[in-house]
Order: structure tokens, then C-alpha cells, then sequence
């Protein structure tokens, strides 16, 4: 398997890595304590082109493939995971639904709009529906010229701002995972509303809020797929989603890793610097062994999906692997600065906020486990 | 080998436990959203006599043993950590030196009032280049006519703005090395002294930590403490104690973790039933289980040793150790088990895995925990 990427690909990911450093880096420490991102950077992210990444060029999109999309999400997350995470939650499950199973129709209405950034986002975790997806009781009902929804929607990543919103629900009361329909709902539907922004431990860049369905209706273009395929365009676009969390916690995971190789080299204890010591050497060494480890498994999962081969596997084993690893990554970085470490003085005490949800979004590592575990079961191994 | 507490230690105990319920745990994510330090309840602590707990009566304090603290440590630290810290630093780290190298009059001025909480203390031993490398200090203190004047920088002081009474390491002899440092017992109001940055922390927010500059502070003969070159030997020494004490606090945050990820894993359903009922889940809860009892041993044992009168740098070391890393542990494993709920301020777990992080590091980090646990090995 080849990851090498092309010379304009190559030259695509050192554009982000500059854009990163020198526009989204300067504003990490606010963004944080403001609990949003920058509007005039989120603007900026439109005009580049952030928002189309992933989409074909016939809609507007880039068109990249998802190896060098990956390639990019790291980038992003090394400098600021939450704006890593807003980009890529549109880029994959807030837009993949549409891009993959709607009509062609609905994809000519939409896709255009949201390459040019007006931003996507997935509903689909309810205050009773988290690692069970498929318990869901948002409702969906059929009436003349449509379908009616209720319901309420939580950890919506970016929900507070945006104009299209993937909706699983649940079809005329029909049960199981066979019930559930996927819908595309916009913003200005009467009846939608956007709740208060989560207060949370850390990408606090990004927003996450909660969506209320009160009577919101939608016409018939608006059903996402065929009746009844809600549950498995979810899963479906989680596999890609899972792949872009990878990269985000690899490039968090790198940030980690520069910031206590930098302060390990600088930092004088005992008459040397710290680096010198084998205790903090083996530190950066356990860090540097699983990246690569995560990274491989991330473009194996990504030159999969780019082949069009079977990846979910993969996917959750990467997003597993690579999120574990980033939160090592930070326990570390934290503990080679000490007390600075556990200071807003210093990003490391940012990036171990940051790592942990990880850990927890697109399926726990125990929802990846379990598909993991399936797999193999099923002889897929 | 008894492992039940006496009848005095086990009131100790629930006091603590009923006090943090009623005064701290309604009130512990507002002074952590606010960073507030909450001085009215160190004015009750004092009341109950944790202040000064295994201070002698005549000096003020409530005469318990090391046991009794470490248990009201855990108990006030399950409420708040930071409350913890900011008990734990006034017991172990400022009364504890005066009590084992002060003089009576030492103890009557600074000891009395701190250990009845009427004062509050503070330990002035890091500095900006030296942290786990605590010998490097580069505060000078140089005889002035009949006393001192010290010159230096003091960095992460826990209860720093607030405090009154500063034990502070300075090195009065460059060129003796740690045998040219000494301790000092000084008024946090001695002109000179000054907060120079308070810091923005990852948790234990409602306790202050802040840098400290003293510039040309004047002290009498009488604020030395111990003898001259005996300070880095204080230092160590009040850090052994106070290792017990923040063992303590990180046993506090590990059995609220555990609580709450009980709690909670009985109340959650998903896939028709409570989390509790799935093998993932319920292995977690054991490992949690498994390893706050270990803890809880190691940090009884280092007490208790200390109780003896024995020397316990390394049953010390051991027991913040293996409490720190179970803090953390556990912190992470609550979170994990709430999933996205966890990462919510909403739900108490997300400031637990905040506040537990500090105990892999303060008091000497975890790696000089093993620096310390190795070297009773290999003397």
C-alpha cells in the first residue's frame, strides 16, 4: 500500500500547514477562553475553501482525496483541534449523507451551498440515545407534501452555526434500527431551534449545542436515501467520520509531542536539560512509537476508503488507536513541563483538555471496540 | 496487623465526610467555574480544628494523629480538592515545619494562630528554574546586622495571596550546595513581599497558586527556623508529610470517581439495559475499586508510619504515587463511562479528571516520587 501523496497534493497540505500557523495558532489561547471560534478566522475558513474539502468538484468541492484530506484535518489539529473538528465534522457526517445517499436533486440544492461554507452538521445523539443510536425517538411523521419532525437533538458539533442539519429520526413510530429515516432539515424550517452551547472541558473552539424539532416540517425532496436507511447512511458516515477524528487526534498527538520534545531540550534541572534524562527520553519515545503506529493504521483505513474497499474495520481501529495515543500523548506533554504544564501559560494544559473527548465522540472507544470485535468475529480479520 | 480505625479516628472521619456534603460538595463547581477561593469555609475548617490537626493542643491544634488528618483529607478532598490542597499546605507544609524546628517562641508567634486557623500558611520552596531540582535555588537570604534579607523569586505558591505566615527556602551559603540552604519563618505582610502573577489553572481552581517576589524583605534573627544549611533537610522532610496529605486529596477525587461512575452506570441506559449490566463496564468499576483500596493501604501505612516517629520518604513516595496515578485513573475512567456527558460541565466528573491531573505533579512530580522510592532501593 502506497501513502505517498502527489506533488500538488504535497503542496495542498503545506498550504494548510502555513494557514494554520500563521492565522488559526494566534487565536488557539482565545478561542478557548471565549468558547467559539473567531468569526473573522471562521470566515476566512469559508474563503479558502475549508468547507469544501472533501466535495466533488461538480459541486464546488476540492475534491480531495481522503488520505490527503486526513493530511489536512492534522494540520489543523495541531495547531487548534476544535477548528480541526468543525471542518471535519462538515466535511464528512454533516455533508457525507447528502453527498453519498441523496437525490440528485438534493444534492445539486445543497452541496454547492455548503462547499461555499455554509456548514453542516449531524444530529443523531439524543439525552437517551448515545452508544445506542438506534433507540432513538425523535419522530418523523409522513403528512401531504412532506414529513413532519419532533424531537430534540444533543452534542450537535456545530450546530451554533450551522444551515443545513442531518436528522435521524424515527419514521410513522416504526421501530428498531429499520425505522429510522435520515432528513435534511435547514435553519430557517419554523419550528427548529438551536439551544445554548455546551460548556465543556475542552475544543472549546467548537461548538456544540442542542437542537429542539418542534413541528418542524420538510418536504418530500428532503428525505435523505430510501425510507427506512437512516440507521445505515448513520453508520456509514461515521466510517468516514471516524477516519478524520484519527487524524485530528494525530495531529494533536504531533503538537504534543513537539511542545514536550521543545521544552524538554530548553528546560535545566540537575544542571541539564531535561531531555538528557532517560526517564523523559522514554516518554518521547512511547509517544513518537505510537503516532506512527496510529498514523499507518489511519492511511491503511483512508487508502481503503479511497479505493472504494471495505474500511470500517479500520476506521474504528484507527480512531481507537489514534485517540488513546493522543491522550497519552498530552499525559505526557503535561507531565515533561511539571507545573507549567498544568498552567493556561502553556498549550500543553489545552491539548490534554482537548484530547479527552476523543476518547468519546464518533462511538466511544468501546463502540469501536465493539465493531472491532464484530468483525472479527465475522471472520474479517 | 489491625486495619479497623479506632472509634476517635472513624468519627474523624464522618465529621469530615458530613461536613464536606453539607459545606463543599453544593458549592464545589461554582468556586471552580469562578476561581473563588473559599475563605468562608477555611473559617469553618478552622472551626472544626482542621487547620492544625495533628498540632498539639498547647500549640493551638487538635492534637489527632497523622492518621486522623490523612482520613479528613480524603473526606474534604471527595468534597473539593481544592479545599483539600489549601487544608493539606496549611497542615503539612507550614504548621508541620514549625512544629518539628521551631523554637517556643516561633510556635507561639506563627504555629498558635495557624494551627487555630486564625492565620493561614503558605510553603515557599520552587522557584522559576527550580522545581523537581529543588536544591537550585537562587533566593538568597544574607545576614543583615542581626537578622536577614532575603532576595528571590517563589513560583506555583498554593495559598499564596491569601496566606499570612510563609515557610520559605532560601540559600543563605552558594557555596555549600544544598548544605548552604536554610528555612525561614516569615509575616506574608513583611515589606518586600509581594504576588507578582497569579496563575490561570487546568483544575483545583479555588485554590490561589500564585508567583511570589521578595525584594530586599527584612527579617529578625527570630524567623529562622531550624538551624543555619539545615534547610534543604526541613524541606525534604515537610515534603515527606505533605506527600501523605496530598495522597490523601488524590484518594478524595479517586472515591468520588468511583462513586459517581456507580452511580451513574446503574442509572444509564443504553441497548435496553444499565450500563452496570455490561462486562466492559463492570471490569472498569473493579480496576477502579481495586486500585483506590490499594491506594487507601499504601496511604494509612506512610501515616501511620509517620505516627511512629519512623523515617517514611519512601512509603511517602509510594502512596502519592500510586494515589496520583489512581486519581487520574479513575478521573479519566468516570468521564469515560458518562461519554459525552462526561465532557460536559454539567455533570461533576469533567472537573474531577480537571482537579486530579495536579496530583502527578505537585509535591514532587511522579517521576520524583520514583526518584525517591529508587533511591531507598539502591542506598
Amino acid at each position: 500500500m502506497d501513502f505517498s501523496l502527489s506533488e500538488q497534493e504535497e503542496l495542498f497540505v503545506k498550504g494548510v500547514r502555513d494557514f494554520a500557523r500563521g492565522e488559526i495558532a494566534p487565536l488557539s489561547k482565545q478561542m478557548d477562553e471565549d468558547g467559539i471560534i473567531d468569526q473573522g478566522l471562521l470566515q476566512k475558513l469559508k474563503e479558502q475553501g475549508f468547507f469544501a474539502l472533501s466535495f466533488p468538484e461538480e459541486y464546488g468541492g476540492v475534491g480531495l482525496n481522503t488520505l490527503t484530506y486526513g493530511l489536512v484535518i492534522a494540520e489543523l489539529a495541531k495547531v487548534d483541534a476544535g477548528v480541526a473538528i468543525m471542518v471535519g465534522v462538515h466535511n464528512s457526517v454533516g455533508s457525507y449523507p447528502v453527498l453519498r445517499f441523496g437525490s440528485e436533486e438534493l444534492k445539486k440544492r445543497v452541496l454547492p451551498e455548503m462547499a461555499k461554507g455554509h456548514l453542516g452538521s449531524f444530529c443523531v445523539t439524543e439525552p437517551g440515545a448515545g452508544s445506542d443510536a438506534a433507540s432513538i425517538s425523535t419522530r418523523a411523521d409522513t403528512v401531504d407534501g412532506g414529513y413532519v419532525l419532533n424531537g430534540e437533538k444533543i452534542w450537535v458539533t456545530n450546530g451554533y452555526h450551522s444551515r443545513f442539519f442531518v436528522v435521524l429520526a424515527r419514521l410513522d413510530g416504526q421501530p428498531g434500527h429499520h425505522g429510522i429515516s435520515a432528513f435534511l432539515v435547514e435553519r430557517d424550517n419554523p419550528g427548529l431551534s438551536v439551544g445554548a452551547k455546551e460548556d465543556k472541558m475542552g475544543l472549546r473552539s467548537s461548538d456544540c449545542v442542542s437542537v429542539v424539532f418542534d413541528g418542524v416540517k420538510v418536504s418530500g425532496e428532503n428525505l435523505i436515501g430510501e425510507k427506512g436507511q437512516g440507521f445505515e447512511i448513520a453508520m456509514a458516515s461515521l466510517d468516514g467520520g471516524r477516519i478524520g477524528v484519527a487524524y485530528q487526534a494525530i495531529g494533536l498527538g504531533e503538537a504534543c509531542l513537539d511542545a514536550a520534545t521543545a521544552y524538554a531540550q530548553e528546560r535545566e534541572q540537575f544542571g541539564r536539560p531535561i531531555a538528557q534524562q532517560q526517564a523523559i527520553q522514554w516518554m518521547l519515545a512511547d509517544t513518537a512509537t505510537e503516532l506512527e503506529q496510529s498514523s499507518l493504521l489511519a492511511h491503511k483505513a483512508a487508502t481503503l476508503k479511497d479505493q472504494g474497499k471495505p474500511f470500517s474495520r479500520l476506521a474504528a481501529m484507527a480512531k481507537y488507536s489514534a485517540s488513546e495515543m493522543a491522550n497519552r500523548a498530552a499525559d505526557r506533554a503535561v507531565q515533561i513541563h511539571g507545573g507549567y504544564g498544568y498552567s493556561k501559560d502553556y498549550p500543553v494544559e489545552r491539548y490534554y483538555r482537548d484530547a479527552r473527548v476523543l476518547r468519546i465522540y464518533e462511538g466511544t472507544n468501546e463502540i469501536q471496540k465493539m465493531v472491532i470485535a464484530r468483525r472479527v468475529l465475522q471472520g474479517e480479520h | 496487623m489491625k486495619f479497623d480505625l479506632t472509634s476517635e479516628q472513624e468519627l474523624i472521619r464522618k465529621t469530615a465526610r458530613d461536613f464536606a456534603e453539607k459545606e463543599i460538595i453544593p458549592y464545589a463547581a461554582e468556586w471552580d467555574r469562578e476561581s473563588r477561593y473559599p475563605k468562608e469555609v477555611v473559617a469553618k475548617l478552622a472551626d472544626l480544628g482542621f487547620m492544625g490537626m495533628f498540632v498539639p493542643e498547647e500549640w493551638g491544634g487538635a492534637g489527632l494523629d497523622q492518621v486522623s488528618y490523612i482520613l479528613a483529607m480524603e473526606e474534604i478532598s471527595y468534597g473539593d480538592a481544592s479545599v483539600g490542597v489549601i487544608m493539606s499546605v496549611n497542615n503539612s507544609l507550614t504548621c508541620w515545619p514549625i512544629l518539628a524546628y521551631g523554637n517556643d517562641q516561633q510556635k507561639e508567634r506563627w504555629l498558635k494562630p495557624m494551627a487555630q486557623g486564625k492565620t493561614l500558611g503558605a510553603f515557599c520552596l520552587s522557584e522559576p528554574q527550580a522545581g523537581t531540582d529543588a536544591a537550585a535555588q537562587t533566593t538568597i537570604a544574607k545576614p543583615d546586622g542581626d537578622g536577614w534579607v532575603i532576595n528571590g523569586v517563589k513560583n506555583f505558591i498554593t495559598n499564596g495571596p491569601s496566606a499570612d505566615t510563609l515557610v520559605l527556602i532560601a540559600m543563605t551559603d552558594p557555596s555549600q550546595g544544598h548544605h548552604g540552604i536554610s528555612a525561614f519563618v516569615i509575616d506574608a505582610d513583611t515589606p518586600g513581599v509581594s504576588v507578582t502573577h497569579t496563575e490561570h489553572k487546568m483544575g483545583i481552581r479555588a485554590s490561589e497558586t500564585a508567583q511570589m517576589a521578595f525584594d530586599d524583605v527584612k527579617v529578625g534573627a527570630d524567623s529562622l527556623l531550624g538551624k543555619v544549611g539545615e534547610g534543604f533537610k526541613i524541606a525534604m522532610s515537610t515534603l515527606d508529610g505533605g506527600r501523605i496529605g496530598i495522597a490523601a486529596q488524590a484518594l478524595g477525587i479517586a472515591q468520588a470517581a468511583l462513586d459517581h461512575a456507580v452511580e451513574y452506570s446503574k442509572e444509564r441506559k443504553q441497548f435496553g439495559r444499565p450500563l452496570a449490566k455490561f462486562q466492559a463496564i463492570q471490569f472498569k468499576l473493579a480496576d477502579m475499586k481495586m486500585r483506590v483500596d490499594a491506594a487507601r493501604l499504601l496511604t494509612l501505612r506512610a501515616a501511620y508510619v509517620k505516627d511512629q516517629g519512623r523515617r517514611h520518604s519512601s512509603e511517602s513516595a509510594m502512596a502519592k504515587l500510586m494515589a496520583s496515578t489512581t486519581a487520574v485513573h479513575c478521573a479519566e475512567e468516570a468521564v469515560q463511562i458518562f461519554g459525552g456527558n462526561g465532557f460536559s460541565e454539567e455533570y461533576p466528573v469533567e472537573k474531577l479528571m480537571r482537579d486530579a491531573k495536579i496530583c502527578d505533579i505537585y509535591e514532587g512530580t511522579n517521576e520524583v516520587q520514583r526518584m525517591v522510592i529508587a533511591a531507598g532501593l539502591l542506598a
